[in-house]
């Protein structure tokens, strides 16, 4: 299909103008509004994020037959890939809002330009998922990174919360400079931005001699740092815990999930569209240098997370372990590797943030973060200790719970391509996740508080709390969830 | 329907029984308790009506589950599995009696939990489909966790870990392997086509079949190992034993009357259902190979046996001992199993099923001197046979069987698995009965430490063994005496089952 112009483009590109205008309503709404206890501005981005949820339903109709739609001159791509991720992103960011709403680390002088950062930052991620224009990729990556960096250091009073942002900066500068750098010296090789094109045109200089091997290697592990930065994986993760554990907890729960995705979907087009087709760097073994990568990721994720004794910084060294499962996914650019990587993000989504969310709940009402103020929380609070246990033995990834099945696909997808060594590495390091995971359990059930006075949460809470444990009960045990990705492919 | 019932049941007891208020606590132990006996009642049912002379699976109910992978819902169940399943139904109802006034906090959840666990093992023995099979494997895990984690001894946190983390360790290389079968089953002569499947039925014939990928001897050994050292831990087999004295001293008494009687029979299940029935090459190899190797399952057996033994020799903790006599015990399961002939395979799962009953019958005595003494310490007692005499009947009834007394159902489990497994390894066999000798030492010598001899004064008032505690062990106590002098009962619910499957060994 031609690329659309850019006037007939913003049809299709409905979504992100709505999260925009939303954004711009946000900043206004909190002009005029004098109470500064109103939550207005809140609901008003939640409606925001239905107008954007209808609209890409809308869109997504729009596009027939898989056949891709390239928008603004083929800047970015409207397909099957970019309305899964946009509605994931949304989702997280839905939650985010709702956490937010009940967490009280937040000054509520600056609620409207936290919510307008929130939109403005999935704004970004959609562009994330939808690019296919090298300059697209990088701008939406800034755009991603510099809102992130305020959202990461939004508790003004909290010098971690500061030191959270400006670690983040500073790692995020260097990892974008790199990437930009990257991306340039491939330009200057392709002669062009266009994804769909540079396979074609790299492979046509190497093969005339024009530039050797090594400096296309040189460029792609560039643009990777950059890539791996904002996904996570090792050695470009030493940001995350510190960022993690600083930031507020809803921002923290954003990130580990919306954040790494959308990561995840800029890397998977980047190089199945950039450089799917294998003949081009035949020299280099990019699978295996993906897969020790993931190894590593994983390894390190899990070993780091051992000794913690704070929930949220355990989680953040947890989410870099599921950051390298998720990258098992990659490593060989298959159908089934693909598709494993969408039901694993889904299963995440559910089972990352109702973890977080149940710290939310735990540092509101006990007014710790440490697993020792999860203590006796079995009969204090018998639901919310309830659900805390789902989430993270899904997360460790015990069946019946979803997390066996997402493990079980990408376990899969691995094997398949013969990789058993990496297979294995993965699943000891399931193994070792359960240790840490059940210390949380533990303090729960097996020990007792010397308060023993029970939480109260109100209805609205459990409700929110049950949206994210129902599914990371039943999502594997269901069939429809298995067959829907065969329907998104990348051209 | 009848089997996807009996499965299920508990299941839909656990959301009544956490339905129920906190506070009425006796009602939630009844329907605990009903919930249980249904079980009970449809495993007597399918018991009696299962035809005997066919060692096909009946009963089966086959529907698709996940169809991206082609996983089904495949139960079913032959002479094996239904005996597995009577035996726990039957403890089922016992545990929850055992369990009736001796649980201080959280009765709402410990009963919930137990019936998942039900739920869990029956379906773990009826599932005919290699992905369902591991579930409910695993099904079991979180349950058992939580009921040693909370409810345990003083060491509990550590024995609930070390149990979670050794089986998930064996779940881990036997989800390997499964993937690897699962990705073999469509090829043949090195051409894959057509659907890939996880039914066991046919894997086991793919398995069979010459130029299948499956068949191939090297990918057999591999896939065995990778599924043996999963039940290995569940058995548990020397040396990933270690778990298990741990597991088994700080549970509650119910709890560890499940482990012993069900949960390692799952580990031994496994291997014949899988290990043997699947991988008969890989068999081959760690059973009749040449070498070393050739010997090292009756190896293994061996060493379980005369380790475990000894190991119960020399404890002091009542509880401990019954621990390791159960080690001692699965070794003849294993040599059994190892021997691959018609009387060792018949005898090793007449002993899983009589091991069954009996262990689950000691752990329930243990449980009720534990209860009045609140100790275990063997040396700690001394003459209470004449302040509990119908207690030290049933308790001496239950070490004879155990330690094998001719008569009793022990003697014709470890006599059958010892009697094939002479005709492969003889000295490996002859070896092993140092076993049954020191089973008999310290047996005897515990039944003399605590009931013979001068009575404690401390022990002056101690309560003789109540109702309650007397109808756990009845039916226990009948099954052992009618299988010692009627093992057929028994036996020919899978002796037709066992003889397809020595046919396929002997085709090696």
């Amino acid at each position: 299909m031609e690329p659309l112009k850019n006037i007939e483009s913003l049809a299709y590109f409905s979504p992100e103008i709505l999260l925009v205008v939303f954004a711009a309503a946000v900043i206004i709404a909190d002009l005029l509004i004098k109470n500064r206890e109103s939550e207005l501005v809140a609901y008003i981005s939640l409606v925001g994020l239905g107008c954007s949820l209808v609209a890409i339903l809308i869109t997504n109709s729009l596009i027939n037959s898989n056949e891709p739609i390239p928008l603004f001159f083929g800047m970015i791509r409207l397909d099957g890939f970019a309305v899964f991720f946009k509605i994931l992103l949304l989702l997280a960011t839905a939650a985010t809002i709702l956490f937010s709403l009940r967490s009280e680390e937040l000054d509520a002088r600056l609620k409207g330009e936290y919510y307008a950062l929130l939109l403005a930052v999935t704004f970004g991620m959609f562009l994330m998922a939808s690019s296919t224009n090298l300059l697209m990729i990088f701008i939406s990556l800034e755009t991603v990174s510099l809102t992130s960096y305020i959202l990461a250091g939004f508790l003004t009073h909290s010098p971690r919360s500061s030191e959270a942002a400006f670690k983040y900066i500073t790692y995020g500068a260097v990892a974008s400079g790199t990437m930009l750098f990257g991306l340039s010296m491939i330009f200057g090789m392709a002669g062009t931005g266009d994804l769909s094109q540079i396979s074609s045109q790299i492979a046509s200089v190497l093969a005339s001699g024009g530039v050797s091997t090594l400096s296309v290697l040189i460029a792609i592990t560039f643009i990777l740092a950059g890539i791996g930065y904002k996904i996570a994986s090792v050695p470009f993760h030493m940001w995350s815990p510190d960022v993690y554990e600083g930031a507020p907890i809803p921002i923290t729960a954003f990130l580990s999930v919306a954040s790494k995705a959308a990561g995840f979907a800029l890397f998977l087009r980047f190089f199945h569209v950039g450089f799917g087709k294998p003949e081009i760097l035949q020299s280099i073994d990019w699978g295996f240098i993906l897969a020790i990568v993931s190894a590593l990721t994983m390894t390190v994720g899990n070993l780091a997370a051992l000794p913690q004794r704070n929930v949220k910084r355990l989680l953040a060294y947890s989410s870099i372990a599921h950051g390298g499962y998720l990258l098992m996914g990659a490593v060989l650019l298959t159908p089934e590797g693909l598709g494993a990587i969408f039901f694993y993000l889904i299963v995440y989504l559910f089972m990352n943030l109702g973890a977080f969310y149940v710290v939310v709940l735990i540092a509101n009402e006990a007014g710790t973060e440490m697993i020792d103020g999860y203590r006796g929380l079995a009969t204090r609070a018998p639901l919310v200790a309830g659900a805390m246990a789902i989430f993270l033995f899904s997360l460790t990834g015990i069946p019946p719970l979803a997390g066996f099945f997402g493990k079980w696909v990408l376990f899969y997808a691995v094997i398949g391509e013969g990789l058993y060594w990496l297979a294995f590495i993965g699943l000891l390091n399931s193994v070792v996740s359960l240790y840490y995971y059940a210390r949380i359990v533990k303090a729960m059930y097996f020990e007792t508080s010397e308060d023993t006075n029970g939480l109260s949460f109100s209805t609205g809470t459990f409700a929110l709390l049950s949206v994210f444990a129902i599914p990371t009960i039943f999502i594997g045990l269901l069939n429809i969830f298995y067959t829907f990705s065969d329907k998104i492919t990348l051209q | 329907m009848l089997l996807s019932l009996m499965i299920f049941v508990p299941l839909l007891g656990m959301i009544v029984v956490l339905l129920l208020p906190r506070e009425s606590e006796e009602l939630i132990k009844r329907a605990t308790l009903a919930f249980t006996l249904v079980p009970l009642v449809l495993a007597v049912v399918l018991f009696v009506s299962y035809d005997r002379s066919s060692a096909g699976t009946q009963y089966f109910v086959n529907v698709p589950w996940i169809d991206a992978f082609n996983i089904n819902y495949h139960i079913g169940i032959d002479g094996l599995s239904v005996t597995l399943l009577l035996l726990t139904a039957l403890l089922g109802p016992i545990c929850v009696l055992a369990s009736w006034r001796n649980i201080e906090k959280g009765l709402k959840a410990y009963m919930a939990l137990f019936l998942l666990l039900e739920t869990g093992m029956l379906g773990f023995f009826a599932a005919l489909d290699l992905f369902l099979f591991f579930v409910f494997f695993e099904l079991t895990l979180l349950p058992m966790y939580f009921l040693i984690g909370v409810w345990g001894g003083p060491r509990r946190e550590y024995a609930a870990i070390k149990f979670f983390l050794y089986t998930l360790f064996g779940s881990v290389l036997m989800l390997v392997a499964m993937i690897a079968v699962y990705l073999n089953s469509n090829v043949i002569n090195g051409v894959a086509e057509g659907v890939r499947t996880f039914d066991i039925p046919t894997l086991i014939t793919l398995a069979g079949t010459t130029g299948h990928a499956l068949a191939d001897s090297t990918f057999q050994m591999w896939v065995f190992l990778g599924f043996f050292i999963g039940f290995a831990v569940k058995v548990p087999i020397f040396p990933f034993h270690t778990w298990l004295p741990d597991a088994h001293v700080e549970a509650p008494t119910a709890i560890s009357v499940i482990l012993a009687g069900v949960l390692l029979k799952m580990g031994t299940y496994g291997i014949v259902r899988i290990n043997m029935a699947m991988f008969p090459e890989g068999l081959a190899i760690f059973t009749n190979g040449v070498g070393f190797w050739g010997n090292s399952l009756a190896l293994l057996g061996f060493i379980n046996i005369v380790y475990g033994s000894f190991c119960a020799l020399a404890q002091t903790d009542f509880k401990k001992l019954v621990a390791y006599s159960s080690i001692g015990h699965m070794g003849f399961v294993i040599l059994g199993l190892a021997a691959g002939n018609s009387a060792g395979i018949n005898g090793a799962i007449l002993q899983m099923f009589n091991h069954g009953v009996i262990s689950a019958m000691l752990f329930l005595l243990v449980g009720v001197l534990y209860d009045r003494a609140h100790h275990r310490e063997i040396n700690g007692f001394g003459g209470i046979a004449t302040k509990m005499p119908v207690y030290t009947g049933i308790t001496t009834l239950a070490f004879m069987a155990s330690l094998g007394l001719p008569g009793l159902s022990g003697f014709v489990g470890e006599a059958l698995s010892l009697l094939g497994a002479f005709q492969e390894f003889e000295l490996i066999t002859i070896l092993s009965t140092i076993g049954i000798v020191v089973g008999a030492a310290y047996f005897l010598w515990t039944l003399q430490r605590v009931f013979l001899g001068q009575l404690n004064p401390k022990y002056e008032d101690l309560p003789e063994i109540n109702k309650r505690e007397i109808l756990t062990l009845v039916p226990l106590g009948i099954l052992t005496i009618v299988l010692g002098i009627w093992p057929n009962f028994a036996l020919d619910m899978f002796s037709e089952s066992v003889t397809n499957l020595v046919n396929v060994l002997d085709a090696i």
